[in-house]
């Protein structure tokens, strides 16, 4: 019982509307998606005392608590590794509410990537002392300067030894467009698409990404609210509690420029965190009720689903073309559209969908969930009721 | 015309070595082992006194991309990028050169060149094994 009480929750959640032009700055949409997680929870925002985003978010602790009003933080981290990150702010929030560090943890990511910078542009701004990860130094020269270039050199090998073809991606666009086009909040809310508009969509990369193999541009923001189980009881909503919440990095390897070590047919990390999660929760990733995850290109769905044990080595592209991540699928695949189709906040609204499922209340709402898990390469959570 | 590498005090031997000609990885002499890209310190027994070693420059070709939209930054047209496992066991990202796009497929043997770009710097690139 008092584990029970212990355990960590997600209690709120919140976003702004997901768009190509917010028309605010970042620091707004950050505190808004702050101020609707409360709401939603039923938090006062001066109980907060723990925030968690990435290290490339944009917005300032200093100007969130300022608009939000915060009294007093006991902890505050940034995590690495851009949308990799998604899963593992779970994790951190997980541990600091759970060991008492923290009673209320919100964790946000607010961003205009589509009307304000470009993600998927080639970076310019490199200088010689800019952070010290050094894959763009090994990249740039050569022409390879965005993500759906890395993406195409780091996952050509596991698409050419199981005979990927793009149509085979094109079944996850398809898939992806298809539950976003009955979810309203969605960007492409009623805009399905069909594998032959998929396979006449114009080339991002050749040999592997159209352009509908690639997630959004958005702006717009997300938040979350953690909590213990002993403080959910008395919220808003049906919690959804965290049954674990992994993370694993190995040595020499990147996030989307993993070139350098071992195997690049596999996941080694993924593996990892699904070793992890099983002998914490109990409970494997292809064994709960829903799939949220990371899909800013399509080749990642299929080396994560056999990173995460979904399916043996090679075997995604049919798992998928099979019908068992369908909405009456074996495992729906993200009902929410996804990063293709709901939009791209960096993973996060593949949480707050996560959430939904739990609570019941989602859009495309799966039958009969108890469990839901996130991913995101590196780290994965499973929820629960 | 293609962008100059970015030097950095841990990289600036390597792309020095490129000025020569010399195609190169970083190694600890007392493990004996090779490693790319560079790093200050031996992972092994993390020693800081790193020696360079000459590559063969052979390598065969894993994987490669050519970005279409946008078309790569600096250049008049998108080069062939490719993910090369060099023939002492270590991976690099370079271009490919000497080869038609549709033409294009894992496993191509290739040897290294030089490669020029706009400040007048040299980044090596590869082409096919010429037999
Ligand atoms: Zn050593």
């Amino acid at each position: 019982m008092s584990k029970t009480n212990n355990q960590a929750a997600i209690v709120g959640i919140g976003q702004t509307e997901f768009s190509k032009d917010s028309g605010r700055s970042e620091q707004q949409l950050a505190a808004e998606a702050v101020i609707a997680a409360c709401k939603d929870a039923g938090i006062n925002p001066e109980e907060i005392d723990g925030c968690i985003t990435y290290t490339i978010d944009n917005s300032d602790e200093v100007d969130l608590l300022r608009s939000v009003g915060c009294k007093e933080l006991n902890y505050t981290v940034r995590l690495p590794q851009g949308g990799a990150a998604n899963a593992a702010t779970l994790y951190h929030a997980k541990n600091a509410v759970e060991s008492g560090v923290c009673d209320v943890v919100v964790i946000w990511r607010a961003m205009n990537e589509r009307s304000q910078y470009r993600f998927g542009q080639p970076t310019v701004s490199i200088s010689p002392d800019a952070n010290s990860s050094t894959f763009i130094e090994w990249c740039f020269p050569f022409g390879a300067q965005t993500p759906a270039s890395w993406e195409a050199l780091s996952c050509g090998q596991y698409l050419s030894k199981y005979g990927v073809t793009s149509e085979d991606l094109g079944n996850i666009a398809v898939l992806m467009r298809k539950h976003a086009a009955t979810n309203p909040n969605a960007w492409f809310y009623q805009q399905p698409i069909t594998l032959e508009e998929h396979q006449n969509s114009r080339w991002i990369v050749k040999p592997w990404l159209r352009l509908l193999d690639c997630c959004q541009e958005s702006d717009g923001g997300v938040a979350i609210i953690v909590a213990r189980m002993d403080k959910a009881k008395d919220l808003k909503q049906t919690p959804a509690r965290l049954l674990s919440a992994q993370y694993s990095f190995l040595f020499n390897h990147e996030i989307i420029s993993d070139f350098y070590e071992g195997d690049l047919t596999g996941l080694p990390f993924s593996e990892r965190v699904t070793e992890k999660l099983i002998e914490d929760a109990g409970i494997a990733p292809k064994d709960t009720d829903v799939a949220m995850i990371y899909d800013n290109f399509t080749p990642q769905v299929l080396r994560q689903l056999e990173g995460f044990g979904y399916c043996g080595p090679g075997e995604a592209k049919d798992y998928i073309a099979d019908g068992n991540m369908e909405l009456d699928g074996k495992t729906p695949l993200s009902p929410n559209g996804g990063l293709i189709g709901e939009g791209y906040i960096h993973g996060m609204n593949n949480i707050t969908e996560a959430v939904r499922q739990i609570r019941g209340i989602a859009a495309n709402q799966v039958e009969n969930v108890e469990t839901a898990f996130v991913a995101s390469g590196v780290a994965g959570a499973i929820l629960g009721k | 015309m293609r962008p100059d590498p970015i030097l950095r005090i841990d990289t600036a031997f390597f792309w020095e070595a490129c000025e020569r000609g010399e195609f190169v990885a970083q190694k600890c002499g007392p493990c004996d082992i090779l490693w790319h890209p560079p790093r200050p310190m031996c992972p092994k027994c993390h020693n800081t006194e790193k020696e360079v070693q000459q590559l063969s420059g052979l390598g065969t070709v894993v994987s490669w991309c050519v970005a279409v939209r946008p078309q790569a930054f600096g250049f008049e047209e998108s080069p062939i990028a490719a993910l090369i496992e060099l023939d002492e066991g270590l991976r690099f990202v370079s271009n490919i050169e000497g080869v038609a796009e549709e033409d294009m497929q894992p496993g191509i043997r290739v040897q290294v060149a030089f490669a020029d770009t706009s400040g007048g710097k040299k980044v090596p690139v590869f082409k096919p094994v010429s037999e």
